[in-house]
């Protein structure tokens, strides 16, 4: 019950062997100037200052034949077909629900295109527009799939698979959608015993690892059950590790994870997150990673 | 204040963890989160402090006028609170969406300190019935991720400690007229005595359990919460229920149990860490705002 107080540590000054590795990179902060060739496009992130191209992001320069844009580090969700998401919902509207996902608009979920319980495939019949709330109320979280990006940027979303619907009890870890690295599968069934969805809006979803499921309830059928203390454990330090790797800036993906979650064993869970555990957690995960990569 | 949508699923989660002694972020339920405190962070306060608790973020500056004495207590000097939401810790604060609770914070902190039992607000006096020093205590929201009570408390009571008021002369000219003269020497100044400035503890009852330090999250569980403010002896010098829902009597005295022992241990270690940043001196490298 000791409260943990400290004075703040200023931060690490960048040193020039760590720059090194960003070599071939184009990174600029706003302000700077790209180009004063005028043969360019301005493209996203950019803007025109005195016949200069100039940066209005911080971020990576990218350049597509004449087209000069800036990839921002930090953003909201810029969600493209196919990406895996989680989201919450905001509002059931008629033959839709409105999903917070961290892009810049709400994105929607259409009636149409999620699996009724039951999996059969039928049209929608105004029985159950009016028993949406009974699948999906507010506050609920999903997990899906983009479906479709609109002219606007707002992405529909859809769940028409098992592995996708409602989620049951877990944690949700906020990070930086930039942070998550994209990958074949966004599901994983971790080896320490819980299992991960890393959403690329940087939504991620930790959950005990679910045993055999019904199918018949298609996704909708969520377990009250209290979960146990072994998992428990695993989930929360989980989550801790999540938070030090984004705080440290580390790409999130299954490995990166889970050497994490192996490096950061011989702590308390609730130590995870102070500033020289999270320093020595970080140190050999990095080491671990590198040595991986060879 | 500041809330988040949880699902039904989610605060079942929360709540068993609760149950099991083992919170979301693996602390106990008598766990505070590590704080991370910095006094004499604005030039021109006379006492100010940062502190953070979690993605709490609370700025407190102190400032001392000189004023007139209230006519009831007229040995005595006063604090003044005003707590200021920005809209940088959540857009419900932009416009007016800040200032009910910045008024609810504020008349609790007058409550909490604003008596002698917390403050030796004689000290505070300089000349009885015509002058006396007031402390305008100013608090920014800077972020909130839950616990603002506890965190305010900290930094004004950091805030207090850093505190420093210039010595006053008072000369009597030939008519019997007095003038007040401050002292030109920033080095000759008076401290505050903040040994019994109460820390809160606000505990929130979640499900059959109580838990200190509450995220947002958690927060969002539980129907309702008490407020201790309570001094270095154990002593509890304020008791407030917040929220809607009801505490029977049985839990209200277990939770103020709780409350008395966790609010005790604040304060040695805030104490030890304010007299090691003094120690430190010039040598201390300021962080402020830039990490």
């Amino acid at each position: 019950m000791a409260a943990d107080m400290r004075l703040p540590t200023a931060g690490e000054q960048i040193s020039s062997s760590s720059l090194s590795l960003l070599d071939g990179k184009h990174l600029v902060v706003p302000g700077d100037v790209i180009t004063s060739d005028t043969g360019f496009m301005r493209g996203h992130g950019t803007y025109m200052d005195e016949e200069k191209l100039t940066a209005s992001v911080a971020g990576e320069v990218e350049r597509v034949n004449k087209l000069i844009c800036v990839r921002p580090l930090k953003t909201r969700f810029n969600g493209e077909v196919g990406d895996v998401v989680v989201g919450r919902i905001t509002e059931v509207q008629q033959k839709r629900w409105k999903v917070e996902t961290n892009s810049r608009l709400d994105s929607v979920l259409l009636l149409s295109s999620v699996n009724l319980p039951g999996g059969e495939l039928r049209r929608r019949s105004a029985e159950d527009e009016l028993s949406m709330r009974d699948y999906l109320q507010e506050g609920d979280l999903i997990s899906a799939e983009v479906q479709s990006v609109f002219a606007d940027g707002a992405l529909s979303l859809h769940t028409r698979s098992l592995k996708y619907g409602k989620l049951g009890q877990g944690v949700l870890v906020l990070v930086s959608p930039s942070l998550v690295k994209r990958q074949k599968t966004h599901f994983h069934n971790l080896p320490c015993g819980a299992s991960i969805i890393l959403g690329s809006n940087g939504y991620i979803w930790l959950y005990p690892t679910p045993g055999q499921q019904d199918e018949e309830a298609g996704g909708y059928y969520t377990s009250m059950e209290p979960v146990p203390l072994s998992d428990r454990e695993v989930i929360s330090r989980l989550r801790n590790c999540l938070l030090v790797l984004a705080a440290h800036k580390i790409l999130l993906y299954d490995t990166s994870v889970l050497y994490c979650f192996e490096s950061s064993l011989s702590h308390q869970i609730k130590d995870i997150l102070k500033p020289e555990v999270m320093d020595e957690i970080v140190m050999k995960t990095r080491q671990r990673l590198m040595e991986q990569e060879g | 204040m500041a809330s988040v949508q949880v699902s039904e699923a989610e605060k079942v989660y929360i709540m068993h963890g609760v149950r099991d002694d083992l919170r979301v972020d693996g602390r106990g339920c008598e766990d505070y989160r590590h704080m991370v405190i910095e006094t004499d962070v604005v030039s021109n306060t006379d006492g100010s402090a940062k502190v953070s608790l979690g993605h709490s973020d609370i700025l407190v500056g102190v400032k001392a006028e000189i004023g007139k004495p209230r006519a009831l207590v007229p040995d005595e000097g006063y604090l003044e609170f005003f707590v200021d939401c920005s809209a940088n810790a959540t857009p419900e604060f932009e416009g007016r969406g800040g200032e009910e609770l910045g008024i609810d914070l504020s008349n609790t902190l007058y409550k909490v300190f604003n008596n002698k039992h917390s403050i030796d607000l004689r000290s505070l006096c300089i000349c009885p019935g015509e002058h006396c020093w007031v402390l305008y205590v100013d608090v920014l929201l800077l972020q909130c991720d839950g616990n603002l009570f506890d965190a305010i408390s900290i930094a004004i009571k950091a805030a207090l400690f850093n505190t420093r008021i210039p010595k006053v002369h008072i000369s009597e000219d030939a008519e019997g007229g007095k003038e007040i003269e401050l002292s030109d020497d920033p080095y000759d100044c008076v401290r505050l005595n903040v040994e019994n400035v109460p820390c809160i503890v606000t505990l929130c009852k979640v499900g059959q359990r109580h838990v200190v330090d509450a995220t947002l999250q958690e927060k969002a569980c539980s129907v309702a919460s008490l407020l201790l403010a309570v001094t270095h002896k154990g002593m509890v010098t304020c008791v407030r229920k917040m929220g809607g829902g009801s505490l029977d009597p049985e839990s209200i005295s277990e939770m103020t149990e709780t409350g008395k022992r966790v609010g005790k241990a604040l304060h040695a270690p805030l104490m030890d860490l304010l007299k090691k940043e003094e120690g430190l001196g010039k040598n201390r490298q300021k962080v402020g705002f830039l990490r």
